[in-house]
């Protein structure tokens, strides 16, 4: 009989992405039916619970305990898979150096232990996260937080403080930064040069970042301010210190800002302080249309035409898409996107060229998915409803699985539209790890899949390397997210 | 090619990080020789977030 | 918190800045503040004897007779349990004692002063290792030598002690530190510089031959001697620490066998309790965890100075010892216990260490943040009296009674 086990192990804590691992070796046991390894909040006891994976004692588990489900053909399977599985949690990694040296718990033993750390990386669960910022920040750090659900209260504190502090606070929700070269958590290998960015998106700095390096450019640094710096509320506290900051910097000769569309509060801000530079800005509110520039400052619509204004502006060559058109009856674009920038850039090239476009992250102009049946369907795979109790998808990329069976079984689609992104942080083989997913689904008479590499060949996983993975699996590999928005058109008939 | 004292002028010194979370980013920093410390970090206050958050306004 | 890391730097000034004297040895009952007749002190927070441990027990049995204030243990044990007898903490009588930490009339006491701030501490002479009071021995073989102690060796000690001026104890712990000692589970080198110090003015006292070779010669036989006398030195460094508004800097730490009790400064003389939590270590030959006694003593307040565990580093061979790991590993302590302290000691330094200071001051405030509770070496008695010491090992302060104090310290600060 069906038997389900919880172990908990009090006062354990494993980082989400470990504990996704393990639980994809735990679940593959033998006799074992579902598994997962999660921290005792009220969430994820929920989650386990709506999964049947729920015992008393795992119930009875508290935030800071880790709880081990297991739900398994019969009680002998449960225990040995438990078992099995736990000298690898109680496993710890390594100090980076690799010896087993002592590793603080805090930030105030090692800020104390490394005098010269100027820069905390924090992925902690949102309800920690500020807490260590504030730590991270009186102590004279810069921040760049990756974690997101963390209250506009304290992100409004927190960049003050830093602000006060003269220290940098990248997010909450900020998930790339290039500083003095180095990629952080998620973003590229890419050249150096002297392009600034300030992004409140981390796919859309990788997306300008990588066109930038892979066209003849170079980056002197990017900052990432986190996905609501130029909401009102938080009135761009950080676009406005990275700015100052670039505009400072020697090695920087041209800004590039990428967001979506500001407040109407925070804009005019932003254009006075663009306006006070002596240097040139690109300027890419993503959609943003009729903004009131100064003069030193040029629209971008795209990303694309942000990395192509940056450099001077002449067209970057794109590989053409050819020799194969659509069936009469399949007209639907279907975009599954794990860029929310990226999203939202297929979105206004699909508008621009006058089609019904849906999202579940609508840019203005598009609909919401529970609107129009027959609209053209772009999903952000990164948004909350996706990501619930799951790692993002840049790091959890199996999320696309079923989305991309069901539109592949779709009869009214035609195109399905795709992001892969590339780099550090990223899966190692996302290339590779589509086509494995294809190979399970594709039957005959499939929609035509378009992707495009958001990359360079310094990457782990190679640019280059990608692109011939993508194209042995029958995928057309278009130069940019722009071009493969625009070849989907071409497609259809329609010309952007 | 650019000095070091350029690029260094942004963060004021060379980029050394105190990575607080997935240990996948301390792991990539420091293949790429980028000096990184990585917290063995727990929740504070035993996983309580009320405790945890009376705690930050004492000052840790 | 402005107030509060201003109320900690002045707990540390006083730390760092108490100079500890073994001044002398006195009868508790002409020295030990309300120290009554049929009154009784005990290590540990305050506890009635329904909820004392075996161990306890046994040894106020035992010190009831030895005071003559029964004619047997049974006798002894009716009187405790009908409230003929008075218990209070030691610590409320500026004292603590190792283990069950008897305190009586008659007993001889350390004298520890605290030559800056005018305080003085005090502790009974450390019996030896064995079937001992402090362990919950209660027999003949106890009782005699108890006697010998407040008959002999402790006039003895304070006869020298005043003819020399006392012992300065900072440097002396200093040098022993150096010497791979921590202070609580490991004193033979701290224990082997009192006897140096205290020798030649023994000799130059005594007018008995037989009575002094006794006294050196027990003193030589115990690699524990030098405990007590760190004790009443811990408590003479951290009583002028209390009551300091504001202050997260925890000032006392003690066990009773039944509860784990911390003080700190900014909220005074209230107790936050805890049960205690059972001792994980080695066992001597024949002995396990079965056997153990949950952790008791007054012999905390050593960490509560920056020594013990939290000099682990000093120690690598305690490490084995208490089965805390490879002596490798030793130094890890100290590191983890730095993270929870709000300074280090530049007095007491551990040359292995590259001559860090021993972690000073434990904040509540960083111990609940971290989750990292006080590292205690400790001793590990059995837990029926009487028999004696069973291993060594280590053991946490309870998390409870940091998260206790937070939200007391909170609330007076108005913190919510």
């Amino acid at each position: 009989m069906e038997h389900t086990l919880n172990k908990v192990f009090q006062g354990f804590y494993k980082d989400s992405v470990a504990l996704m691992r393990l639980s994809r070796d735990l679940a593959a046991m033998d006799g074992v039916n579902e598994a997962a390894l999660m921290m005792g909040s009220p969430s994820n006891k929920q989650i386990l619970k709506d999964a049947g994976l729920l015992a008393d004692n795992g119930a009875a588990a508290e935030g800071g305990d880790l709880i081990l489900a297991v739900r398994a053909k019969d009680s002998d399977a449960a225990q040995n898979a438990a078992y099995t599985i736990e000298p690898q949690i109680m496993s710890q990694m390594r100090a980076a150096t690799g010896d087993t040296i002592w590793q603080p718990q805090t930030i105030r033993a090692a800020a104390k232990a490394n005098p010269d750390a100027n820069l905390a990386l924090i992925s902690v669960p949102g309800e920690f996260a500020a807490a260590e910022a504030r730590k991270a920040i009186n102590r004279g750090l810069h921040v760049m937080m990756f974690s997101d659900n963390v209250s506009i209260e304290d992100e409004i504190s927190l960049k003050i403080q830093a602000r006060e502090q003269g220290v940098l606070m990248m997010g909450p929700d900020c998930g790339t930064a290039i500083l003095d070269g180095v990629p952080l958590a998620f973003a590229n290998k890419v050249t150096t040069g002297d392009i600034g960015i300030v992004g409140a998106s981390g796919t859309g700095i990788q997306e300008v970042t990588t066109l930038i390096s892979n066209n003849g450019g170079g980056i002197s640094h990017a900052i990432g301010v986190g996905g609501r710096d130029l909401k009102d509320e938080i009135g761009g506290i950080s676009t406005l210190v990275g700015i100052n900051r670039l505009d400072a910097d020697p090695a920087t000769k041209h800004i590039v800002l990428i967001s979506k569309p500001p407040g109407k509060n925070v804009l005019p801000r932003i254009m006075e302080r663009i306006g006070q530079s002596s240097k040139p800005f690109t300027v890419c509110f993503i959609g943003a249309t009729d903004l009131e520039l100064p003069a030193n400052a040029m629209a971008a619509r795209t990303l694309k035409d942000a990395a192509q204004a940056a450099l001077g502006g002449a067209a970057f060559e794109e590989p053409e898409i050819s020799g194969t058109s659509l069936p009469k009856d399949r007209t639907g674009i279907r975009g599954l996107y794990f860029g929310g920038t990226l999203a939202a850039e297929a979105q206004l090239i699909l508008l621009d060229a006058g089609l019904n476009v849906a999202s579940n992250a609508a840019v203005p102009g598009s609909r919401s998915l529970s609107d129009d049946g027959n609209a053209h369907k772009i999903i952000d795979l990164g948004d909350d409803e996706y990501t619930q109790g799951r790692p993002h998808p840049m790091i959890n990329p199996e999320i696309r699985r079923e989305p991309l069976a069901a539109a592949l079984a779709d009869s009214t689609v035609g195109v399905v539209l795709i992001d892969i992104v590339i780099g550090y942080g990223s899966h190692p083989d996302p290339a590779g790890q589509l086509a494995e997913m294809l190979r399970t689904m594709q039957g005959t008479d499939c929609p035509t899949i378009i992707a495009s590499v958001t990359g360079t060949e310094q990457d782990p996983q190679v640019r280059s390397s990608q692109i011939n993975t993508l194209q042995a699996a029958g995928i057309y590999v278009a130069g940019s997210n722009a071009d493969a928005a625009i070849a989907a058109l071409n497609l259809l008939g329609i010309n952007s | 090619m650019e000095s070091d004292k350029d690029n260094a002028s942004l963060l004021g010194g060379k980029l050394s990080v105190i990575n607080v979370g997935l240990d996948k980013f301390a792991t990539e920093l420091a293949d790429h020789d980028v000096p990184v410390v990585h917290l063995d970090w727990k929740p504070p206050a035993g996983g309580d977030p009320k405790l945890a958050a009376l705690l930050s306004k004492m000052g840790t | 918190m402005d107030i509060i890391e201003k109320a900690n730097e002045e707990a540390i000034r006083r730390m760092l800045g108490a100079e500890p004297v073994l001044i002398n040895v006195v009868p508790a009952g002409e020295i030990v503040p309300n120290l009554q007749d049929k009154m009784i002190l005990h290590a540990g927070p305050p506890i009635e004897w329904g909820r004392m441990c075996g161990p306890m027990q046994g040894a106020i049995a035992g010190i009831t007779v030895f005071e003559g204030w029964a004619n047997d243990l049974n006798q002894a044990f009716t009187m405790a349990a009908s409230g003929d007898i008075a218990f209070d903490a030691n610590h409320h009588h500026d004292a603590v004692g190792p283990m069950t930490g008897m305190t009586t009339v008659s007993q001889p006491m350390l004298v520890v002063e605290n030559k800056t701030t005018g305080n003085r501490a005090y502790c009974a002479i450390n019996e030896g290792l064995g079937k001992v009071m402090r362990f919950g021995g209660n027999d003949a073989e106890v009782l005699n030598r108890l006697a010998w102690i407040r008959d002999v060796l402790g006039p003895a000690m304070g006869k020298a002690l005043r003819d020399m001026g006392g012992i300065e104890l900072k440097p002396l712990i200093a040098r022993g530190l150096s010497m791979g000692d921590e202070m609580h589970q490991r004193n033979v080198a701290c224990s082997g510089l009192v006897l140096r110090a205290i020798a030649a003015a023994m000799a130059k006292t005594s007018d008995d031959g037989t009575e002094l070779s006794e006294a050196l010669d027990f003193i030589s036989a115990n690699d524990q001697f030098h405990l007590n006398i760190a004790m009443a030195m811990g408590k003479a460094i951290m009583d002028p620490v209390r009551d300091i508004d504001g202050s997260s800097i925890v000032t006392a730490m003690s066990r009773n066998g039944t509860d784990f009790g911390i003080r700190v400064s900014g909220t005074g003389d209230e107790w936050f309790t805890a049960p205690v939590e059972m001792p994980e270590g080695l066992y001597f030959a024949g002995y396990t965890e079965a056997d153990a006694n949950p952790d008791m003593g007054d012999s905390t307040i050593v960490e509560t100075i920056g020594l013990g565990g939290f000099a682990m580093g000093a120690s690598p061979a305690v490490a084995g010892f208490v089965g805390a790991g490879a002596a490798s590993e030793a130094a890890n302590y100290t590191h983890r216990m730095s993270e929870i302290c709000a300074t280090e000691n530049p007095e007491w330094t551990i040359p292995s260490m590259d001559y860090l200071g021993v972690p000073t001051g434990i904040d509540v405030r960083l111990v609940v943040d971290s989750g990292i509770a006080p590292t205690i070496n400790t001793g590990i008695a059995h837990r029926e009296p009487g028999i004696g010491q069973v291993g060594a090992g280590v053991v946490r302060a309870p998390m409870a009674c940091f998260e206790q104090a937070v939200r007391r310290l909170a609330e007076k600060l108005g913190i919510s």
